[in-house]
C-alpha cells in the first residue's frame, strides 16, 4: 500500500487525532495527538491489510520553540507488505508524558527507555522505565537542546557518590 | 543455604553479576542474572558503559564531520556504517551517486560483511570452546584488512566513502588481488565447516538453544541474521535496494528453527553469498566518475581544485565551514550492515548541521531481546546466546 494511502486510512479512522500529513523524499510523516497513540498503534498493527508488525525505531526530538516541545517518532514498517510510515506524536513540555506502546511491540521497550533517558519523556504503562545509557544518578536530560554539549569548568560528572572521595585530590594534582 | 527443613535442603536464588569486564560479553555488556541452580530465572542487561553521545555530538558537527564518528559505532564493520551514513545523507540531499561508486560500495560492504562474520565466528566458537576456528578465521580476516589498508590506508576505521562518492578510485591490481581472495575463500569456508559442523560439542551447544520464533523476533524488532535465522527473509538489501544490490544475483539465506545453530548457518551461507556478490561486482564494474556532481555538498576532485577557481572555492568552503545549506525535511534511511538493519533518521532544519540525528542500531535492539533468549536456559547458554546475536557495544551505546 502506498504510504499516503495509509495516512488517509488513519485520517478516516481517527479524524480528530491526525494533525498533519507531510511527505518528503517518498516517505510519509503523520503528526498525531498523543492521547490515543496506543489505539492508533494497535490499529496499524492489527489491521490485516496494514500489518505494521515491525517497529524499526522509536525516538524523541526536541523543538524548544514549539508549543508542543517534544515529538516522539514511531518508525513503523510492515514486513508483509513492505511499506513504511512515520508517526509523530506531539508531547508538551509541562506534562511530558505519553502512553507506552510496549504492549504492541516488545521492541519499543528500550527505545522508550532511551527517549526517557535523553529527553525526560515519561512513557505511561512502561514495564521498567529507568535510565538506560546514562548513569542512574545523572541530573538532566542530555539530548535536550538547552543541555550544553560540554559542561561548565569543573562541573562534569565525577563518578558515583561512593567514589567521589577518590577524586578529592584531583585539583591539587592537576588531573581535572 | 545450609538450613535443613524436613530433610530437604532449602535453597535460595542466587544473583550473579556478569561483566562489564568479561571477555565473553563481547565488550562492556553487564548482565545481572538471577539463578535457580543453573537455570536463569531473570536476566537484566545493563548497557551504556560505552556511551559517547554520538547523537548529541552530531548536532554540533556539519554533515562532512560526522562521517568519522560513524566508524566508531560498529568498529569491526566500519565500512558498512560509513556507507549507511552516506546513503542516508545522499537521500536527504537528493544526490544521485555514479554507478561505479555504487558497485565499489557494494563490493567493499560485502568485504566488511565477510570480515565481520569471520570475527563473529572466531569469537563465538572460542566462547563455546573451539579454539582452532579462531586462528583459521583470523588468517582470512587479516587478508581483508590488508586489502582495506591498500585501498584507503586504514584497516579498521576506514572512512573510505564520502557523501556523494568515495575517497579514491580502486586500482586494477587491487581488484586482481581481491579476485584471487574470492577464488579461494569458498574453500576456506568449507574448512571452517569441517572443523565445527559435525563436532558433537558444537551441535549440543547450539541446536535447540536460544530459540526465538519468527513472530517474537519480529515483535522484538530484530533484524539481520538473527531474524533470518528464525525463517523471516527480511533483508534491507532486497526490500529497499541501495548500491548495486539490485544489479547482481544473490539470495537471502534463512533458517528454520530460530536457534543458535540456524543463526550460525545463516551467517555461513552469507559468506558464500557475499563472496559471489564481490565477484559479480568486479566483473560488472563500470567505468566512470566516482564522485557525484553536487558541488555544494560533495568535495570536488583534487585535480579540478588545483586548476579551477570555482572548484577551489567550493573545496575551501566545504573544508573550512562545511555544507552551508541542506534541504529542510526529515529522512529515514536503512541499510543492511552485517549485524542487521542500521537506520539513520535525520531531521534537517536547512542549516549545514543535522537538527537531530538518530541512529537505529541493530545491536541495541538485539541486546534488549537477550532476556527473551536466555530466560529458562542454563548459565553456559548465556555466553552462546550473546555470541549468536553478534553485538558490538560501541554501536549499542553509541
Amino acid at each position: 500500500m502506498e504510504p499516503l494511502e495509509i495516512a488517509g486510512r488513519l485520517k478516516d479512522k481517527f479524524p480528530f487525532e491526525v494533525l498533519e500529513v507531510k511527505s518528503f523524499r517518498d516517505q510519509v510523516f503523520v503528526s498525531v495527538k498523543r492521547e490515543k497513540i496506543l489505539e492508533i498503534c494497535r490499529y496499524l498493527y492489527e489491521e490485516p491489510d496494514l500489518c505494521m508488525n515491525f517497529l524499526s525505531d522509536l525516538c524523541g526530538v526536541d523543538y524548544p520553540e514549539r508549543k508542543h516541545r517534544f515529538e516522539v517518532v514511531y518508525n513503523l514498517y510492515s514486513l508483509k507488505y513492505n511499506h513504511r510510515v512515520l508517526l509523530k506524536a506531539q508531547v508538551p513540555q509541562d506534562d511530558p508524558s505519553i502512553n507506552s506502546v510496549v504492549a504492541v511491540w516488545n521492541g519499543a521497550n528500550w527505545h522508550e527507555r532511551e527517549a526517557c533517558d535523553m529527553y525526560g519523556i515519561v512513557f505511561n504503562g512502561h514495564p521498567d522505565l529507568r535510565r538506560i545509557l546514562m548513569p542512574d544518578d545523572w541530573d538532566g536530560f542530555p539530548q535536550r537542546k538547552d543541555y550544553p554539549l560540554r559542561g561548565k569548568e569543573g562541573a562534569e560528572y565525577r563518578g558515583f557518590e561512593e567514589t567521589k572521595e577518590l577524586h578529592a585530590h584531583d585539583k591539587e594534582w592537576n588531573i581535572v | 543455604m545450609n538450613d535443613f527443613d524436613n530433610g530437604r535442603i532449602a535453597t535460595t536464588d542466587l544473583t550473579l553479576n556478569l561483566g562489564p569486564q568479561h571477555p565473553a560479553t563481547h565488550g562492556v555488556l553487564r548482565l545481572v542474572l538471577d539463578l535457580d541452580g543453573e537455570t536463569i530465572v531473570k536476566c537484566t542487561p545493563y548497557v551504556g558503559y560505552l556511551h559517547r553521545g554520538v547523537e548529541k555530538l552530531a548536532e554540533h558537527r556539519n554533515f562532512l564531520q560526522i562521517l568519522p564518528l560513524t566508524d566508531r559505532l560498529d568498529y569491526i564493520s566500519s565500512m558498512a556504517n560509513n556507507i549507511g551514513y552516506c546513503v542516508a545523507v545522499e537521500k536527504l540531499f537528493g544526490i544521485e551517486v555514479p554507478e561505479r561508486t555504487q558497485f565499489i560500495r557494494t563490493l567493499t560492504a560485502e568485504m566488511t560483511r565477510i570480515s565481520n562474520h569471520l570475527l563473529w565466528l572466531a569469537t563465538h566458537a572460542l566462547d563455546i570452546g573451539a579454539m582452532t576456528v579462531f586462528l583459521y578465521c583470523f588468517r582470512e580476516r587479516e587478508k581483508i584488512l590488508d586489502l582495506f589498508e591498500k585501498l584507503c590506508g586504514a584497516r579498521l576505521t576506514v572512512s573510505y566513502p564520502r557523501i556523494g562518492g568515495l575517497k579514491n578510485d580502486v586500482e586494477p591490481q587491487w581488484l586482481d588481488e581481491l579476485y584471487r581472495f574470492t577464488d579461494e575463500f569458498p574453500m576456506r569456508v568449507e574448512q571452517y565447516e569441517t572443523l565445527i559442523d559435525k563436532n558433537r560439542i558444537w551441535l549440543k551447544r547450539t541446536k535447540g538453544i536460544g530459540v526465538i520464533s519468527a513472530e517474537d523476533a519480529i515483535n522484538w524488532g530484530m533484524s539481520g541474521p538473527v531474524l533470518r535465522g528464525s525463517g523471516v527473509p527480511y533483508d534491507v538489501r532486497k526490500t529497499m535496494p541501495y548500491g548495486a544490490y539490485d544489479k547482481v544475483k544473490w539470495e537471502v539465506p534463512t533458517g528454520k528453527n530460530g536457534d543458535i545453530y540456524d543463526r550460525y548457518r545463516v551467517r555461513m551461507d552469507e559468506f558464500r553469498q557475499s563472496n559471489s556478490i564481490i565477484r559479480q561486482c568486479i566483473d560488472k564494474l563500470p567505468e566512470g566518475p566516482i564522485m557525484a556532481d553536487a558541488p555544494k555538498f560533495t568535495l570536488p576532485a583534487k585535480d579540478r581544485v588545483l586548476s579551477d577557481m570555482e572548484h577551489l572555492i567550493h573545496h575551501f568552503v566545504l573544508i573550512t565551514k562545511g555544507p552551508q545549506t541542506a534541504p529542510e525535511g526529515e529522512v529515514y534511511s536503512a541499510t543492511e550492515v552485517p549485524k542487521g538493519e542500521l537506520g539513520f533518521y535525520f531531521v534537517s532544519d536547512g542549516t549545514g548541521k543535522p537538527y537531530r540525528m538518530r541512529i537505529r542500531s541493530p545491536s541495541f535492539v538485539h541486546v534488549s531481546a537477550l532476556p527473551k533468549l536466555c530466560e529458562g536456559e542454563l548459565v553456559a547458554d548465556v555466553i552462546a546466546n550473546i555470541g549468536s546475536i553478534d553485538i558490538v557495544l560501541g554501536e549499542c551505546d553509541r
